[in-house]
C-alpha cells in the first residue's frame, strides 16, 4: 500500500484522466480514517433474529443495535414489509438480512455493513454509504445509490430514476433496466447498468465510468463514449461474477461512458470574476 | 408533498373498497395531514345518478351561528332547483350538517342542472356520477372516513389523496380528488406542482370550463374533461397530458370502469405499483400497497413518461 494512485497505477483511468481527476485516495497509514471508536465488536458466528411486522422504525432500528452490543454479527430482520428507514446508520461490521422489503432510504449512511435484502428497495437505497455491501434481490426505486462513496451496491432487478446521483466512490450495479438521469453529476465510481438506460445518462457528470449492457434513450450533457479496454472487461466479468450475474449480450458489447471534461471550467474565471480582478 | 393512492379488482368484482382505501391512505398519512379524499366506484346503476355536494366549508360551520341556518337554506334551493330543471329526487342522505349525498334521475341537459345548482351560493358539487361517489373532508383518513361512514363500501374501484398543502389553502376545495366537471364518473388525484397552471386555466376558461379552487391540481381534472369532451380516448387524453402539462407530477384519473396513471418526464414523483392477475394497487409509497397485502409482494417504479390504463 501507500501508492497514491493505485487505480492509475493499474490502468483504469489512463484514457481520459489526463494530469486532470478529482481522485484522491487515503492512505492506509492514516489509520484514523478507517477506526470508530465507538464501534461494536460482533462476532459473525452468533445469529439473531426477530420479526419486525408489528414494531415501529425506531424500534427495529434500535433492536439492531442492541443486539450489536450484545456482540450478535448476524441479524436477520423478518417482515420488514416495505417500511421506511431501516437499516440506517450503522458504521460497524455486521451481516444484516432482511427478508422482504424496504421502503424509502433503506440502508442509508452506512459504512462497513453487508447487508442483503430479499425483496425489493424504495426511494434513496443506501445513500451517501460509505464502505460495504448491499445486495437486492428485486427492484429498486429512484435515487438507486445517491451519493454514494464506497462499497458495492448491486440491485438484480430493474431500479428508477436518478440512479447514482452525485456518485462519489464506490460501484453500482443494476442488473436490469434503469431511469432517466442516471449517473446524474457523478463524481468518482463505477456503475454496471446491464439493461436499458433512460434519457440523460450521465448528465453532467465530473468524473467516473458508467458501463451500459443494453439500449441508452439519450446521453446527457458531457457524458461521452470510450473505448472498453482488456482491463475493463477482466474487471466486469469479475465484478459481475462475484454476484452471480453475467452481461446479457457479453461484456465485450458493453458501451463504456466516461465524462467529456467539457464543462470543466475551474482554471477560467466567470466573466463577472474577471471584471473584479481586472 | 402529498399521498395518492388507488386500486382496482379485475373483472368486476367488487371489494370493501371503502376500508381498502381508508387503510391505504392512513399508512400515506406522514404524506400530508391536512385534509384527505376518497372517489369510490360502486356498480353503477343505468338510470339513477349520484349528486355529491357541500353547501359550505368546515372552517365556516365554527365560525358564527348564521351559518347553521345558512346550510339549511342552501340545501332548500339545491333541491328547489333540482325540481325546477325536472330532476327527480329519490333519497337524500346527510353526509355531515354541510355535505350530502341525493340519489335523483334526469333525462335532461345534466351539465346544465349542475351549473345552475352550482350558480347558488356556497354551493360546491363535488361530484355526479352514475358509480362515482367523491368525498373529501379535513383530517387524516380514518377521521374522513368515519365521518362519512366509507366502511363497508362495495366497489370495483378507488382512487384517494392525503394532502399536504403547498400552492392553496387547507379547505374542502382545495382538497383532492377532483371530480372533471361536468363528465360522469371522472375524477383525478394528483401529487406535484404544475409550473404553467395560470396559462393553461387562462386557456381552459376561455373554452367554459370552470374552476372552483386555486389548487393547481385542479387543472388535471379540467384538462382530462376538455380532451374526453373533444373526443379523446382516456390514454391517449394523459399520454397528451404529458406533454402539455409542465412541472412535477404523478396523477391517477378513474372512470366509470377504468383506473390510470400518468407520470412527468422527469420522474420526479414517486410511484409504487403491484399488479397481479386480479387486482392492481399503486401508491406514493409501497406501505400503503402493505397495508392491504401484508404478504411478500412483488412491486415496481413505472418510469417517467409512462401512462398505464387498466379496465375494471
Amino acid at each position: 500500500m501507500g501508492s497514491i494512485n493505485t487505480s492509475h497505477d493499474m490502468g483504469l483511468h489512463e484514457e481520459q484522466l489526463a494530469g486532470r481527476t478529482q481522485q484522491r485516495f487515503f492512505s492506509a497509514s492514516e489509520e484514523e480514517n478507517y477506526t470508530y471508536p465507538w464501534s461494536y465488536e460482533v462476532d459473525f458466528d452468533k445469529t439473531a433474529e426477530f420479526d419486525a411486522a408489528d414494531m415501529e422504525i425506531t424500534d427495529i432500528n434500535n433492536k439492531i443495535r442492541a443486539l450489536m452490543k450484545s456482540g450478535h454479527g448476524t441479524i436477520t430482520v423478518q417482515n420488514p414489509r416495505a417500511k421506511h428507514s431501516l437499516g440506517v446508520g450503522i458504521l460497524n461490521r455486521l451481516n444484516l438480512n432482511f427478508e422482504g422489503s424496504l421502503g424509502y432510504f433503506g440502508c442509508g449512511l452506512i459504512d462497513g455493513a453487508n447487508v442483503h435484502i430479499s425483496g425489493r428497495v424504495g426511494w434513496s437505497c443506501a445513500e451517501n454509504m460509505m464502505a460495504g455491501k448491499v445486495v437486492i434481490e428485486k427492484n429498486a426505486g429512484s435515487l438507486f445509490g445517491a451519493a454514494i462513496r464506497g462499497g458495492d451496491l448491486v440491485c438484480k432487478g430493474q431500479a428508477g430514476a436518478r440512479v447514482g446521483i452525485d456518485q462519489k466512490g464506490g460501484t453500482i450495479i443494476v442488473g436490469d433496466s434503469v431511469g432517466a438521469f442516471t449517473g446524474f453529476m457523478m463524481q468518482r465510481g463505477r456503475m454496471i447498468i446491464l439493461g436499458d438506460a433512460g434519457d440523460n445518462l450521465g448528465d453532467s457528470m465530473y468524473d467516473g465510468t458508467i458501463y451500459v449492457g443494453g439500449k441508452i434513450a439519450s446521453l446527457g450533457v458531457d457524458c461521452v463514449e470510450t473505448d472498453m479496454t482488456d482491463l475493463d472487461k477482466r474487471y466486469l466479468e469479475g465484478k459481475l461474477s462475484q454476484y452471480g450475474m453475467a452481461a446479457p449480450n457479453g461484456v465485450e458489447n458493453m458501451i463504456k461512458l466516461t465524462s467529456g471534461k467539457q464543462l470543466w471550467n475551474y482554471d477560467n474565471l466567470e466573466p463577472s470574476e474577471k471584471k473584479l480582478v481586472l | 408533498m402529498c399521498g395518492i393512492a388507488g386500486l382496482i379488482w379485475k373483472g368486476g368484482v367488487t371489494s370493501d373498497i371503502g376500508s381498502e382505501m381508508t387503510q391505504m391512505l392512513q399508512a400515506l398519512k406522514h404524506r400530508g395531514p391536512d385534509s384527505t379524499g376518497f372517489a369510490l366506484y360502486g356498480k353503477p346503476d343505468d338510470d339513477v345518478h349520484i349528486l355529491r355536494f357541500k353547501v359550505a366549508e368546515q372552517e365556516e360551520m365554527r365560525t358564527g351561528f348564521d351559518i347553521h341556518r345558512q346550510v339549511i337554506e342552501r340545501k332548500a334551493a339545491v333541491d328547489t332547483r333540482l325540481e325546477e330543471l325536472g330532476a327527480e329526487i329519490i333519497k337524500k342522505d346527510d353526509a355531515t350538517e354541510y355535505a350530502f349525498r341525493y340519489l335523483f334521475k334526469f333525462g335532461g341537459d345534466l351539465k346544465r342542472l349542475i351549473d345552475f345548482i352550482e350558480d347558488l351560493d356556497g354551493v360546491e358539487i363535488l361530484s355526479v356520477g352514475k358509480g362515482l361517489e367523491l368525498i373529501k373532508d379535513l383530517g387524516d383518513a380514518t377521521v374522513v372516513s368515519d365521518q362519512y361512514g366509507l366502511k363497508g363500501f362495495k366497489g370495483t374501484h378507488a382512487i384517494g389523496h392525503t394532502r399536504m398543502a403547498t400552492e392553496s389553502d387547507v379547505d374542502i376545495r382545495s382538497a383532492h380528488p377532483y371530480w372533471a366537471y361536468p363528465f360522469n364518473d371522472v375524477s383525478v388525484v394528483h401529487n406535484g406542482q404544475l409550473t404553467n397552471y395560470w396559462t393553461m386555466r387562462r386557456d381552459l376558461e376561455r373554452r367554459g370550463h370552470r374552476f372552483m379552487s386555486n389548487c393547481d391540481s385542479e387543472l388535471i381534472a379540467v384538462y382530462i374533461a376538455d380532451r374526453i369532451d373533444r373526443g379523446d380516448q382516456l390514454e391517449d387524453a394523459m399520454r397528451l397530458s404529458i406533454d402539455v402539462i409542465d412541472g412535477v407530477f404523478t396523477y391517477l384519473v378513474a372512470t366509470a370502469d377504468q383506473l390510470g396513471m400518468a407520470k412527468d418526464v422527469m420522474g420526479a414523483k414517486p410511484m409504487v405499483l403491484y399488479e397481479s392477475d386480479e387486482f392492481v394497487g399503486l401508491a406514493s409509497e409501497e406501505v400503503a400497497i402493505r397495508s392491504i397485502f401484508p404478504r411478500e409482494i412483488d412491486t415496481w417504479d413505472p418510469y417517467q413518461g409512462e401512462v398505464k390504463v387498466w379496465a375494471a
